[in-house]
This record gives structure tokens, sequence and C-alpha cells, in this order.
């Protein structure tokens, strides 16, 4: 509860601090205040708290929450100068994201049904806004709509599954949701299936899983790229924990019934993922798709159902956040020198600036999935948990996927350093660096020592 | 004892990062370091007892969660290639210095960062271990090629690269199967040797790891990467990819393709044996043709290698002993091969036979250390190719008389070749580009005496090299046949 209130208080903090014109002070405030959280989050650990039956902060909870605030933490920093271009405003962009950061919390530790929406809600409708910041840009505004009216959409499929379920069972509680399957385990109520479906229907167009991903690239291309950088790791997070929560707790005695479309869900997002990816030119759009594939891979952990599910999502959440924020930022800085953020601007990276450049090739090394970076990391986990269900075509699948995968990735890298570019400098800002050497550090860290992370939850 | 082969691994890895940021000086600081890890690898050397003991064992937990472990050592079979690695990594350093490369210090720090991903495959006792060590390898070998490469390097180098990773990863797969069925849920080699799998479970994870080791060696039909990726390598990489980095396949099979499906093996040896002598002849033939040296080397490789994998999977004594020293030669004497065919390209812009003629006669000492390394690949009694191959033919003769009728006469057919290749480059007339070819000197002459020194010593003496990994090899096939024994 204390993490929510203190993250709230700051939004409200750092807005009035806007209010009365004390721009310096609001990335302080706001990095002051997060961290703050993040020291509740250490100090709840074990502590098992639940919140009027409407929250439980579990480890499993809190471990997810650290993550998310640590990615928003790094989102902060990039922030120089980045809004400053587009408004006036910077309070409300800051306020906005640590709205949706309080609703993303609220999804990773929701015990009620009502608090998975009202959580769904407050990052959603933040995150409309953000999407839509650069108001004189059409791109911004296309995006902004179009994840507004798909977001409504998904939100009423949800909606409609949660009264379903609700009409089966007579709560939105998890547990007693929970207790209804194992005990009416052959008489599960027929309005139950369908609210499962729709369920998992409105939770897959928010983690944007195919085929319910056709908003994911054009949003993700239109959004600012800081914004989108946001909504491809952390809410992405947020996304999956809360799935993972639904499904591989309080709908897992029912797993025969919601296996079988799951699966097929995963092999479509595994394979329209990487195959669109590979065609692209733009290097946003192909990080989009790649997204995409990535919530593929990330699914994997709810086919498995085992005890190690949670920390698999961790684990490969984590290398996906860090990896993905490196990109991003790379992506921010090569755009505000070159205009362009297709892979030729990329060309000559490596001469120009070997840094940047050999921290953007650990994170496509990462994502791509190689050995010694947390990627790697990440898949084994995923790979491991489904042979040991013996679903070897499965995993064969994901394999020929991964080998996709090298194509788009490598042609990042091959931009940077095998071909010429044309000679300019890149401005690195100090806060960039920050963000980039603790985001390579900490992906060649878990690539190297996971025992950290992978005993965590 | 126990620290010395934890700083055989990581001295280079060390020793890259700081080459990595020492400028100008790199290719000294590289020169430096590979000296000291061959140095340390004779003293290695000289502190193992040849039995078929592995020593040296550091075992430390990594990843607990997982059952995996910091577990490597070193055993007959491992002290060769490990040798290997460490002699020809500074010979290889020093074949690089006459060259100007762009960000040199990259490129020294790549080759000193692969190094210890090769020794960790050379030396793992952690199946975990040994796919890291194999995709750390991998990674710099990608970026010396595709950045110091030709023309085509991007294309060319993604597909090696690909290519290698397809292998791999299906070999991950089987060692994830392998792990799950170990009832003790570690990935240690041993554990893995006293499994229990029925023939089909055999069956699979032979074709599992077999096709990785058969794309790194390269075995037809899983070489199309290879003559492609050799002529578009800068010459370092050539000789990385050629003299060690293909090595690793052969020492996979031996390792872990042997002793844990053998089974497997036993079932499949026909096909792998096959596909073997399929590869030396269509290798040949296809070398027969060819106009451009290097590329003829590389298809020569192919065939050397492919008699190499029929003497492993005759599962003999002779045959394995053969695969150990012939891997040690067919590193010296390609590196060497490939190397004189890079003095040449250097000088003359070219590497097509037709287009040179007649360097004998302007620069006899490259002649002359040419011929002796050329003879050593050819196999001539006395030089280091001959004992090695000798003992591969006895082993395949063991197999099957035919098997060991066509490999034998293709590689005599090898030699009209390569002789025919010297006849075209050192041979007849001096042309008019030709004229101007300076002979070897400085660093060059130092590489090329060293490897002429090390094909006339292997090749008259050969004792120590087959003394060390003798009774790890009888071990090893004594493992397999008693394992054989218990599954039929």
């Amino acid at each position: 509860m204390n993490i929510i209130i203190t993250i709230t208080v700051t939004a409200l903090v750092v807005l009035y601090a806007g209010l009365f014109k004390a721009r310096k002070a609001l990335l302080p405030l706001t990095l002051l205040g997060l961290i703050t959280s993040l020291v509740f989050v250490g100090t709840s650990w074990d502590q098992n708290t639940v919140s009027y039956n409407m929250m439980q902060m579990d480890n499993y909870a809190l471990a997810f929450s650290g993550l998310i605030i640590i990615g928003t933490i790094f989102i902060f920093l990039l922030t120089q100068n980045y809004f400053a271009e587009h408004s006036e405003n910077i309070a409300e962009y800051f306020t906005l994201i640590l709205f949706a950061l309080a609703g993303m919390i609220i999804m990773v530790s929701y015990q009620n049904m009502a608090m998975l929406f009202i959580g769904i809600e407050i990052m959603s409708v933040s995150l409309y806004i953000l999407a839509g910041i650069r108001k004189s840009n059409f791109a911004s505004n296309e995006a902004s709509l179009k994840y507004f009216l798909m977001g409504a959409f998904s939100t009423g499929f949800l909606l409609f599954g949660i009264t379903l379920v609700y009409g089966a069972t007579g709560s939105f509680d998890l547990a007693h949701i929970n207790q209804y399957l194992i005990g009416n385990y052959k008489v599960v109520s027929p309005l139950f299936y369908p609210g499962l479906i729709l369920i998992m229907i409105g939770l897959c167009f928010k983690i944007g899983a195919a085929p319910f991903h056709f908003w994911t690239p054009d949003v993700y291309e239109g959004a600012p790229s800081l914004i989108t950088a946001f909504m491809s790791t952390v809410v992405k997070t947020a996304g999956f924990a809360a799935f993972l929560r639904l499904f591989a707790g309080t709908f897992a005695p029912l797993h025969e019934f919601w296996l079988p479309p799951l699966m097929v869900i995963v092999c479509l997002t595994l394979l329209i993922g990487n195959v669109t990816a590979l065609f692209q030119k733009n290097f946003k759009r192909m990080l989009a798709y790649s997204s995409i594939s990535h919530a593929g891979y990330l699914l994997f952990s709810l086919i498995t159902l085992s005890s190690r599910s949670a920390s698999n999502v961790l684990v490969y959440a984590a290398a996906y956040t860090f990896a993905s924020i490196i990109a991003f930022a790379a992506l921010i800085l090569v755009k505000q020198k070159t205009g362009k953020d297709d892979f030729e601007s990329f060309n000559g990276l490596g001469k120009r600036n070997p840094f940047l450049a050999f921290v953007l090739t650990v994170a496509m090394l990462s994502l791509a999935g190689i050995p010694l970076t947390a990627g790697f990391i990440g898949k084994y986990v995923m790979f491991l948990n489904v042979m040991g269900q013996y679903q070897i075509y499965l995993v064969a699948f994901a394999i020929l996927n991964a080998l996709v995968g090298f194509f788009y990735y490598f042609r990042v890298i091959a931009a940077m350093y095998f071909k010429e570019g044309t000679e300019l400098t890149l401005t690195m800002p100090v806060q960039y660096k920050i963000v980039l050497v603790f985001s390579l550090l900490i992906t060649v860290f878990l690539g190297i020592y996971p025992s950290v992370i992978l005993n965590l939850i | 004892m126990e620290q010395l082969l934890i700083i055989l691994l990581f001295l280079p890895l060390l020793s890259a990062v700081i080459t990595a940021f020492s400028g100008k000086s790199a290719k000294y600081v590289a020169l430096f370091s590979g000296v000291i890890s061959l140095a340390l690898a004779v003293f290695a050397v000289a502190n193992f007892t040849p039995d078929s003991s592995t020593q040296f064992v550091v075992n430390y937990p990594w990843i607990a969660a997982f059952g995996i472990n910091f577990h490597a050592g070193i055993d007959g079979i491992s002290m060769i290639t490990l040798l290997l690695t460490n002699l020809l990594i500074p010979i290889i350093i020093l074949a690089s210095y006459k060259h100007a490369y762009k960000h040199e210090a990259g490129f020294y720090a790549l080759i000193l960062a692969m190094q210890t991903g090769l020794l960790l495959v050379f030396t793992a006792m952690d199946a975990f271990l040994f796919y890291i060590g194999w995709e750390a390898a991998l990674i710099p070998i990608y970026f010396i090629c595709a950045i110091w490469g030709g023309k085509d390097r991007i294309k060319v180098n993604i597909k090696f690269f690909v290519y290698t990773v397809a292998g791999s990863l299906f070999m991950l797969l089987g060692i994830i199967y392998l792990y799950l069925q170990n009832p003790a849920h570690n990935f240690d080699i041993q554990a893995f040797y006293s499994l229990n799998l029925d023939a089909t479970q055999q069956g699979w994870i032979f074709w599992s790891f077999f096709i990785a080791f058969a794309i790194k060696m390269p075995i037809f039909p899983f070489h199309t990467w290879q003559p492609d990726t050799y002529t578009e390598a800068p010459a370092t990489g050539t000789m990385l990819l050629s003299g060690i980095m293909l090595k690793m396949g052969i020492y996979g099979v031996i390792r872990w393709l042997l002793p844990i499906v053998p089974a497997g093996v036993q079932h499949w040896s026909e096909t792998a044996i096959i596909l073997s002598v399929i590869g030396i002849v269509y290798a040949s033939i296809i070398a027969f043709k060819q106009r451009n040296a290097k590329r003829l080397i590389a298809y020569s490789s192919i065939a050397h290698v492919g008699l190499i994998s029929a003497g492993i999977f005759a599962l003999n004594t002779q045959g394995m002993q053969g695969a150990m020293v012939q891997m040690l030669s067919h590193g010296i004497n390609v590196v060497g091969l490939f190397f004189i065919l890079d003095i040449i390209s250097s000088r003359m812009k070219t590497n097509t036979i037709e287009e040179l003629g007649g360097i004998a006669k302007v620069a006899p000492k490259l002649a002359i250390v040419f011929l002796i390394i050329l003879l050593g690949t050819v196999a001539l009694p006395g030089t280091n190719g001959f004992i090695g191959e000798f003992l591969l033919l006895m082993g395949v003769y063991q197999y099957g008389v035919w098997t060991a009728v066509i490999a034998g006469l293709t590689i005599i057919f090898g030699a009209v070749y390569m002789l025919r290749m010297y006849q075209g480059i050192m041979l007849g007339k001096t042309n008019d580009l030709t004229i101007g070819f300076t002979d070897i000197q400085g660093t060059e002459k130092i590489t090329l005496y060293i490897i002429c020194v090390l094909v006339i010593v292997l090749g008259v003496y050969p004792k120590p090299i087959l003394h060390i990994s003798e009774a790890a090899v009888q071990h090893l096939l004594e493992q397999v046949n008693q394992k054989l024994i218990s599954v039929n």
C-alpha cells in the first residue's frame, strides 16, 4: 500500500511543482519519490501484506514492482530535454507517467478482479494521453487515437469477461474464484468459460499478443520514442505480471480448457512477430514487431505452469526491459542527430561512437538470446521449462523463430560496424550515459550470474 | 595447480580487455599474452600425467538453481586441443602483424576473447559451460570476419553465423533434454555418461549434437557456408576458423557424442562415415577445379576433416589417435598454407593460380617453406601430416576396406591438386606480375620457420603427442564399448 501511496503523492507533488514553474526540481523530486518507493519494496519483502482483500503485496508483486519501478526510473533519466521539445507542460507528463506506474503496481498486486480493471484503466488512460503528447504531429495523434480506440475495445472484452466470471462464481475475489474452481471442478458454470476467454482476449490485447497485436506497430511507431520505450518495456512487464497472476494462479485448475487456445496464440505471436520484424526497414518498427515476438516467449511461462513460471517471467522481463531501454535510448540519440529512425541512420555508428555502438550491440545480442547476456538466460529458462513437459515441437518451433530473430537484430549490428556512414558525432548527455552503463551492467551481470534473480520468487 | 586452469582460461580474456584499450601497442600486448598462454600450456603439459584421469580440475557452483557448475578439467584429449589453441594463437597473431588492420586494438582483442571461448569448449566438463564456450568462441570470429573481411562479408557472414547458431541451438535442445533425464539434475559430463537412454532417445540426441558438430567441421552436406566464409574472411579469420575453430566440432564428437550416446553413434556411424567419405570425394573433386588458391585450400580442408571424422566414427584406437594427431597437424599446416596465400595475395593482389607463376625464382625462401608445409599437408612420410593420416586410414580400414580405399585414394588425389597448385603458383615462368615479388622477411619469416620446424619435428618424432592422448583415448573407447555391451 505504501508503495502506491508514495508514487501517487509524488505524482501530485510533481504536478504542483509544475504549477509553480519549479522545472528544475521536477526530475529530482520524481526520482526521490521512486527511490523511496523502491525502498518500500525492499522493506515489504517477505511481509506478504494484504490490503482490504484487494491487493496482496506478496514477493511476486514486490519483485515485479521493483522491476517496473527501476524501469521507470531509467525512463525518467532519459527524459532530459525530451519533453521540453514538445511542450511547455513537462510536469503533466511526469505526473502521467507516475500515475501509469501506480496503475501498474495495482496490476501486479491485485487480489480482486475489480482492482485488475482499475489498475489497467489507470495505466491505460495515462498512456492514451502520453502517446499523443506531440500535439501537432500527425503520427502521434494517430497513435493516440488508435491506442485509445483499441484500448477501450479491449477493456470492453475484459470487463465483459469479468462480469461473466462474476456471474458464475458470485465473486470478484481471486481466492474465492480459485476455491470455486477447485470445488466445482466438474460442474463449472457454463458462464465461466466465455468469461475466461474474454478476459484472455482482453489481456492479450494489452500485451500485444497475436492475433490481437494490430495496434502495436502503429502505436509504437507513432508515439514519441520515449513513450514507446515506456510502453514496450515497463507496461508490457506489468501486463504480463497481471496475466500470469490470474492464469497461473486463479485459473490454473481450468488450464486444460484455456491451454489449447493459448498455445495457438503463442505460436501465432512468435511467428507473426518474428517474420514481420524481418521485413522492417525502420528500426523503431522493427523493435515494435520484435516486442510482439518477445511477448510470445514470455507466454511460454503460462504454457508450462510450473513453480518456476513466475521467476522465469521475471528473468525474461528484466532481460527484455533493460535491453530494450538501451535500444530506445540509442534510437533517441540517433534520431536527434539524423532525424530518421531507419536502419541506415545507424550506419557507421561503431566508428563515430564506439561506446554507444558497443552497448547497443550487447543489447541486440541480449534480445537475440546470445549466451553471456541476460536475454540468453531468459530464453533458456523458458525453453527448459517447456522441455520439462516434453513439448519438444514447441521448443523446436521457438528455436526456429529465435533464428529468424538473429537476422533482424544482426542487421543493426551490421549497420553499425560493417557499413560506412556519415561522419556525425553524437552528443550524449550524462544521464543517458548513466542509463546505458547501468543497463549494460545489468544485462551482462544477469547473463553471467543469474542466480541473484532466479531464486527471488 | 588448481589455479593453473583458471589462469589458462581467463588470462586471454583479461588480456583482451587490456588489448582493447592499449591503442597502438595492442598487437604487442596480444602477442605477449599469446606467448604467456603458450608457456602456461607447455607448463601444463610438463605437469600432466599421461593417464586417463582428468587433471587440473576446477569445480565451482555457478547457477545453483539449475545445477550448473563451473566445472572444467584437462585430460589427454583436452590437452591436445588446448595445446593446439595456445600454440596457434600466438602464431596467428604474429602472422597478422604485417597487415595494418584499421582499429587494430579491437581486432586483437577479439582474437584473445575468442581464445577464452575455445579453451572453455576444450576443457568444459559441464555441458552448459561447454555450450557457453561454444557460442563465446563464435561471436568474436563473426565480428573479425564481418568487420575486416572482403566485400561480400556481410551476406556471407550472416549465413555463417545463422548456420552455426542453428546447429548449436538444436544442440542446446539436446543438452536440456539430457539434463531433464539426469536424476541428479545437473549438467555434469560424468552424469551424462552414466545416463541410461534407450535406442530411440539416443538416436535423437545423436542428431541434435551431430548436426551442430557437422556444421562446425564441416561435414558434407553441412559445409555450404565454409568456402564462402573462408574466402571472404580476412587472412587471420581464415586461419582461426580452419586452424582452431573446426576442431571444436571434432572435439565435440569425441568428448560429448561418442560417450553419451554410444548406441546412437553405433546405429548412425555408417551414415556418418558415408557422409564423411562423400565429403572427401566431393570436396576433392571441387578443389581440383578451383582457380582461386584460397578456395582450393578451403575445399581441401573439407576433405581432410572428412577423413578425421571417418576415423573417429570407425570407433577404434587407431582412428581416434590418428584424429588427435591430425587435429594438431592439420591446424599447423592449414594455418601455414593460408598465411602463405595471404602473403602472396597481399603482394600480388590476387589468389588466382593462372595469374601467378614462377615465384620460386624470385622468392626462394618462400618456395622452400611453402613446399615443406605443402608436403606436410599431402602427408609425405616424415612430415606431421603422415602419421595422422596413416593412423586414420588404418582406423577406417578396420571399419571397412572399401571405405578406406576410397578415402585413401582421394587423399592421394589430394596430393595431385595440391602439387598442381604449387606448380601453378611457384614454378613455371615468372610473368610480369610475379617478377616484382619480394621474398618473405621479418615476422613472415619467423612465423613460417616456426611452422616448418613444427611440421618436421612432429613428423619425425610424434611420440610425445601420441603419448599424451593415448590413455585418455583408450579409456574413452572402453567406456563406449562397456556401455554398448550393457545396452545390447
